[in-house]
């Protein structure tokens, strides 16, 4: 059910909120996603892009975590 | 950069803790996610000096100490810092082991007043291993700075176990914390723990499998929690509670058989094997966020505004990387400028000592060879590591760890990942890099923060590519003596910054490039996930730091340098003093390797001094001092002046100077590092690659720049900037 307002974190533009619908990696890298609290209807931040462009901080249930585009980009979220 | 005498060295690599129970009334583990000050906690309560810095992921063995409380002995066991308990990387493995299988009496959860809807996750989490369990509400001063009020009666109620507020950094809160550890220690409260109710396909699921499990544990751990980890299809754990039970569940039939029904249940209501952690994570999320609800209070909307506005500037695109250099180049220009003048002073009074000892000596008539082994050779090497170390460090240390405080570290993993995304390594690898600067061997131990094996065994290999404290001394006095001839006063120390920046620079290069050329080659492979908690920036507790430093590291570091140098300085004397065929064994030994160091740059005397530091790098400078003094006229050096003239006259120019430092940044780890990468590799193969890799990058790029120069003929004058005036 691919609604089309969703999009991957990745795209998601810097200072705006969005709510994660789905995560679509797998083994590890969903578990580490998981212990970090992003569970679908979380709200998550773009705060800001390191240097080079890549990674980005994001603010998820209050903390910052940086995380590169190809781990964003298998975070679905619909932008607010 | 966890240097202290626990975190380098063979103390570092201890994984398995063994406490004698006869001997301490009661074992208490301090679990909680990374960064929360559970290494505060445990040093305010034991005394101990576990290193402590603003950055996640520090903590990377369990540490133990004991303190008395009410007549009692605990014995307090830091683990490493995890968001959950369900093991995702070998730290958190480590933790959750402990808690299931190191039977502690007392669990005590730390938590961040100001993170508390994830935070509470690992509470309940702990909470269905054992209720055995106090809940330490810490950085309550930095809650209330934000505008954050937590009800904490209302949470000991919602949680069921003792909860208490601390702020950990001023000691606040730390006597009810004991009283509280106590209390549960000895059975004088009664818990009620809170206890997770999960969706209702699980829960059914769960009923399918704990009678099937109850019949085999008889031991202190749920039968509901392994339960929920079978489901979960946690291997790791499930190989961890075989040993512990003695069994191996997949002979039970009976547990496979209800472990499939179990499964087949979940299928039904369409919750796919590999969606089972989704739905238990969730509920658990869910739980928490229901129980902060109820809880926390935050008052002020935009109460991270302030990180906000640093972070802007520390890690944006035009200001992150010239901030990080200025920053760093500042550190060196303060160690530089600062330095200079105790080092003098203390030079000239050791020496000053070494007359009269000479002096003393003779008055009893000691023969000359002993004077000259215990006063030539011994105390004036030792002295010379002294005055050469003991002022950059004693400036440097405490300087860095103030940005190692304030939370600035993770933002160089920040600035910088990309360019490691790029070399396919693991960007946590910019803060094993950092700890290097502290020491090789710390930064090696750092690299179990980084969870895949492949980038963590780069992290390992590159490491000693960043100079060490013990490297430092030495391409500062080399740069002052040798590439600012004539420059003078502010100018001349802010040079120095800039070319030692230049040297790290370099060193920082040369690991992405390996670290490339690894992953092309033989540890092929894509970067793996990656996630990087990016702190609050805390304000440093500038007194504290300094003491802490001084007395932590530097000392501990000029103690193994000192105890280094001391038989270092004997071997040398007699080498320089025992005659052979008319020359002294020293002689022949650079003789011997004087043609392939030529090759390099060098000559034999600094080559065999390379070798004979082996055990410490800090030693290399003063044996290539002792080695020429030994064999020239001259005899008394108090300052850098005569010291490059002792080196000037044994024949070095800008270019020995350039491969020096060269061969000092890109050489063998010390020895130190490299029995802790055996450790922790456990790999003999892997040792000899991190021996070879830097050994030959060094050797390669000296042969190159000394043979390129000679090529061109350049190498003629001795100061680098007379070189640019001719």
């Amino acid at each position: 059910m691919i609604h089309e307002n969703y999009i991957p974190l990745c795209f998601l533009p810097i200072g705006q909120k969005a709510r994660i619908k789905t995560l679509t990696s797998d083994g590890n890298a969903r578990r580490r996603m998981l212990d970090l609290g992003l569970i679908t209807d979380t709200i998550v931040e773009a705060l800001q892009k390191s240097p080079s462009g890549d990674p980005t901080a994001y603010e998820i249930r209050g903390a910052v975590i940086a995380l590169r585009s190809e781990e964003a980009s298998n975070i679905i979220v619909e932008p607010n | 950069m966890g240097l202290t005498a626990g975190s380098t060295g063979l103390h570092a690599i201890d994984h398995a803790l063994f406490i004698d129970r006869n001997t301490v009334d009661k074992i208490i583990a301090l679990a909680g996610n990374p960064n929360v000050g559970k290494s505060t906690v445990f040093n305010s309560l034991t005394g101990l000096n576990q290193h402590t810095g603003n950055w996640p992921g520090k903590t990377v063995t369990n540490a133990s100490g004991n303190y008395t409380h009410q007549g009692n002995t605990f014995t307090l066991v830091d683990i490493p810092g995890t968001y959950s308990l369900m093991a995702n990387s070998p730290e958190e493995e480590v933790a959750r082991d402990f808690i299931c299988f190191g039977c502690p009496d007392t669990t005590v959860v730390i938590v961040d007043a100001t993170l508390m809807e994830r935070n509470l996750n690992l509470v309940l989490q702990t909470l269905e291993i054992t209720d055995r369990v106090v809940v330490c509400v810490n950085l309550m001063d930095e809650a209330k700075k934000k505008k954050i009020q937590i009800d904490i009666h209302a949470l000991e109620k919602q949680l069921g176990v003792p909860v208490i507020a601390t702020s950990a950094r001023s000691g606040k809160g730390l006597t009810e914390l004991m009283d509280a550890v106590s209390a549960v220690s000895f059975d004088r409260v009664r818990h009620n723990p809170y206890g997770v109710i999960y969706d209702k396909p699980i829960e059914e699921a769960l009923h399918l499998l704990e009678p099937a499990v109850s019949k085999i544990t008889q031991s202190n751990i749920p039968a509901r929690w392994i339960s929920l980890k079978l489901l979960d299809g946690d291997e790791v754990l499930i190989h961890s509670l075989e040993e512990h039970l003695g069994e191996r569940f997949c002979d039970n039939t009976l547990l496979i058989h209800s472990l499939n029904q179990a499964r087949l249940h979940l299928a039904a209501n369409q919750i796919p094997q590999n969606r089972h952690r989704d739905v238990i994570v969730s509920c658990l999320m869910k739980a928490s966020e229901q129980i902060a609800n109820k809880t926390v209070r935050i008052l002020k909307v935009n109460h991270n505004d302030r990180d906000r506005k640093i972070d802007r500037i520390l890690t944006s695109r035009r200001f992150g990387l010239p901030v990080m250099a200025l920053l760093f180049g500042t550190i060196f220009w303060l160690t530089i400028i600062g330095a200079n003048y105790p080092s003098d002073l203390i030079g000239t009074g050791l020496f000053w000592i070494e007359d009269r000892l000479h002096a003393l000596f003779l008055s009893f008539g000691a023969p000359l060879w002993l004077d000259g082994l215990l006063i030539s050779g011994m105390y004036r090497t030792v002295s010379w590591v002294v005055a050469v170390m003991l002022p950059p460090m004693a400036i440097f240390f405490p300087l860095f760890t103030l940005l190692e405080d304030s939370g600035y570290l993770p933002r160089i993993a920040f600035n910088l990942d990309n360019f490691f995304k790029k070399a396919c390594a693991h960007g946590k690898q910019a803060l094993t890099m950092c700890m290097g600067f502290g020491c090789n061997a710390a930064g090696v131990v750092g690299c179990r923060i980084i969870e895949s094996p492949r980038e963590r065994l780069i992290a390992v290999i590159t490491n000693n590519f960043v100079p060490c404290n013990g490297r430092f001394p030495t391409l500062i006095a080399i740069i002052t003596m040798f590439f600012l001839g004539s420059v003078t006063g502010v100018l001349k120390s802010a040079l120095s910054a800039l070319i030692l920046v230049s040297v790290i620079v370099l060193g920082v290069v040369m690991t992405l490039m390996i670290s490339r050329i690894l992953s092309k080659t033989i540890l092929k492979g894509l970067p793996s996930s990656f996630t990087l908690e990016l702190p609050p920036y805390r304000r440093p507790q500038i007194g504290k730091v300094i003491v802490r430093s001084i007395f932590d590291r530097t000392l501990f570091v000029l103690l193994r340098a000192v105890s280094v140098a001391a038989p270092a300085g004997l071997l040398i004397w007699i080498m320089a003093n025992v005659t052979v065929g008319g020359a002294s064994v020293l002689t022949h030994c650079a003789v011997f390797l004087d043609p392939f160091a030529k090759l390099l740059g060098l000559d034999g005397y600094i080559l065999m001094a390379f070798i004979l530091g082996f055990p410490a790098n800090e030693i290399v400078l003063p044996i290539i001092i002792m080695s020429y003094m030994a064999s020239s006229s001259m005899q008394e050096i108090s300052n850098l002046d005569t010291l490059r003239h002792l080196l000037v006259q044994n024949g070095w120019t800008w270019l020995t100077a350039v491969c020096v430092m060269l061969f000092s940044l890109m050489h063998w780890p010390c020895s130190t590092t490299c029995l802790t990468i055996k450790k922790e590799t456990k790999s003999l193969k892997w040792t000899l690659v991190s021996f070879l890799v830097p050994t030959v990058t060094g050797m390669v790029l000296c042969f190159l720049v000394a043979g390129g120069v000679r090529l061109i003929g350049l190498d003629e004058s001795s100061s680098f900037l007379s070189f640019l005036k001719a």
